[in-house]
């Protein structure tokens, strides 16, 4: 599935994501606000399938999962970043969110039509692919049972 | 017999917690965790719509402790039902439960439920706090929590270890506080790279248990996932004074030797106090090279920076001083037992005759929380470890970080000041 990049710097952090204003709601409420100190039209025009792409450190600060959860929750097919903050990276795996590591990003523009294939390992763009770091196969597992819930209800089915 | 391999207090204590000999950097290997910390946000909220989904109770209730600080003190009716969740919780499921006694990095070790050696993890970004006790203790995110309490284990990567190594002593007037400024500034928020960051040397030993859990509570903001520091006699004897027990401690921490992923070397002697412009703890400069700054607000709270000691050292600089017109001070002592005590040797009482607002034992405005949230294009002071565009209210608002010592002068001065010309000079009140 096919969607277009939605370009941020560095130091994305998570009050960015999921602003503590609205952490008392649910997670639509989080997700309508979600980076929209930065870019304040993010959540109104993201659509399933779109990439997020980013720089360093992404998802720094807080562990509230709301922050990966909102992108989730607006359908983004994945973040593709140089690094990613620690516990927003667990997280983000642990909610099947797909968090891929890029050594190079140059070149991938804002709002170019982008294809996130995890499979495969890159993410496509019109004319070039992007390398991406392979996931560790224990965390491969959890993305394709779709995350950690889901991991553990085959874990203890198997055990029972 | 073969000599054992030089090793890093992480391997040692994620060797054990792994139930191996040994482990090596980079490794996968499942932990099974000796101790699990949840909050009123991410705790039982978020956790038990999970549990009951899996089908499965606590793993060991007894390992368990639930703390709330985020939503406290219920003062909207969302917050007030959460709250009241999250008590029935505490007793449908018979876990330790800390209500509105502060904020749990700080509730947690005076609960002398932390030991050195322990691999414990946390539903909080600055979980590393409790690496000061020489534990391995991390923060995760709510459903990973969900899968701790469920199977009583998680997966790490072996981390490296980054050395920080401070020589020498601090200087009177400048904090742990302040390392961590300067170290946010001189080695960036991905300094750490999740990896595990040690503090060492004269200076680090020299500091008391509650200055040591500033340093590993913003190895957070380094982006490192522990911050740790060898147990000595003050860490025993902080835990002896809270009814813990360091227990075996005496070979907890790095061999000469062991492998390092950097060492990094400071002159603690050297150290001015730091102040951080918005909106990155990592613009870290010296006050004295901060251009004229007036401040509005002056915020002395949060589990970094409002523990007895930070509310000590503040109250001595304003003791018999006045707030420079129009600053508005606010002081939330990180826990009631740090309240207590100050409230007993005459501190609050400084807080008070300066005309500060005394707020709740909680998280408040540090997490966006709360009724004090700074409003629009309001200029900031503050004690806490972040200074995210929007985390303490409105985007437009301006939070610059310091010590509490720094936040007290400021407030005076009514711009951003240089804590040491406050030092005893014995301002009467």
């Amino acid at each position: 599935m096919s969607g277009r990049v939605f370009l941020f710097g560095n130091d994305i952090d998570t009050d960015q994501l999921a602003p503590g204003e609205y952490m008392k709601g649910g997670i639509e409420a989080i997700a309508a606000h979600c980076l929209e100190g930065i870019r304040p039209e993010f959540a109104k025009t993201v659509k399933p399938g779109d990439v997020v792409v980013a720089g360093t450190n992404f998802g720094m600060g807080s562990s509230r999962e709301q922050a990966a959860e909102a992108l989730k929750r607006l359908g983004v097919a994945g973040v593709v970043a140089r690094s990613f903050a620690g516990i927003f990276y667990r997280n983000a795996i642990n909610l099947g969110l797909p968090v891929m590591i890029a050594e190079d990003l140059s070149g991938v523009e804002d709002g170019a039509v982008a294809d996130l294939d995890i499979e495969a390992g890159e993410l496509r763009l019109s004319g070039k692919a992007v390398p991406l770091e392979p996931l560790p196969e224990n965390l491969k597992a959890m993305l394709a049972d779709g995350g950690l819930v889901p991991h553990l209800k085959k874990r203890f089915a198997a055990t029972a | 017999m073969a000599k054992k391999p030089a090793t890093t207090l992480a391997q040692k204590i994620i060797a054990r917690a792994a139930g191996r000999e040994a482990v090596a950097p980079g490794e996968v290997v499942t932990v099974n965790v000796d101790l699990a910390m949840i909050h009123d946000s991410g705790g039982p909220r978020r956790v038990e719509p999970i549990l009951q989904d899996l089908g499965v109770g606590l793993w060991d209730a007894g390992k368990v402790v639930l703390i709330s600080d985020h939503f406290v003190p219920g003062d909207t009716d969302e917050g007030a039902r959460i709250l009241e969740l999250t008590r029935q919780w505490a007793q449908k499921r018979k876990v330790a439960f800390h209500d509105g006694l502060g904020i749990c990095h700080v509730v947690l070790p005076e609960s002398g439920r932390l030991r050195p050696g322990m691999l414990v993890v946390g539903g909080d970004s600055h979980s590393p706090t409790g690496g000061a006790f020489g534990a391995y203790m991390f923060g995760i995110g709510a459903t990973e929590m969900a899968g701790v309490l469920a199977t009583g284990e998680i997966w790490l990567k072996v981390p490296e270890t980054i050395l920080v190594e401070w020589r020498n002593r601090l200087q009177p007037g400048v904090l742990a506080k302040d390392i961590m400024l300067a170290l946010c500034g001189k080695l960036g928020m991905d300094g750490g790279q999740y990896q595990a960051v040690q503090y060492a040397g004269e200076a680090i030993r020299a500091l008391s248990m509650q200055e040591r859990m500033t340093l590993s509570n913003m190895a957070a903001e380094l982006g490192a996932q522990a911050g740790l520091i060898e147990p000595d006699e003050t860490t025993a004897a902080f835990l002896a004074s809270v009814g813990g027990d360091a227990g075996d401690w005496q070979g907890l921490k790095t061999d000469p030797g062991a492998e390092l992923l950097a060492h990094h070397v400071f002159d603690a002697a050297k150290l001015e106090p730091q102040a951080a412009a918005p909106h990155s703890p990592a613009n870290a400069a010296p006050v004295t090279e901060i251009s004229e700054t007036p401040i509005e607000v002056a915020y002395i709270g949060a589990c970094t920076g409002a523990k007895y000691e930070d509310l000590k050292g503040a109250a001595a600089i304003l003791k018999g001083r006045k707030l420079a017109p129009g600053v508005a001070l606010s002081v939330a002592p990180a826990s009631r037992m740090d309240q207590d005590r100050a409230e007993a040797e005459g501190i609050m009482a400084v807080f008070e005759a300066a005309g500060a607002k005394i707020l709740p034992n909680a998280c408040g405005i540090c997490a966006g929380y709360g009724t004090e949230r700074l409003g629009e294009d309001v200029v900031a002071i503050s004690s806490t470890a972040r200074n995210f565009k929007g985390r303490m209210g409105a985007a437009s608002s301006k939070v610059w970080l310091g010590s509490p010592l720094t936040v007290a002068a400021s407030a005076i001065v009514g711009r951003i000041a240089d804590p040491r010309p406050f030092l005893d000079e014995g301002a009467e009140a």
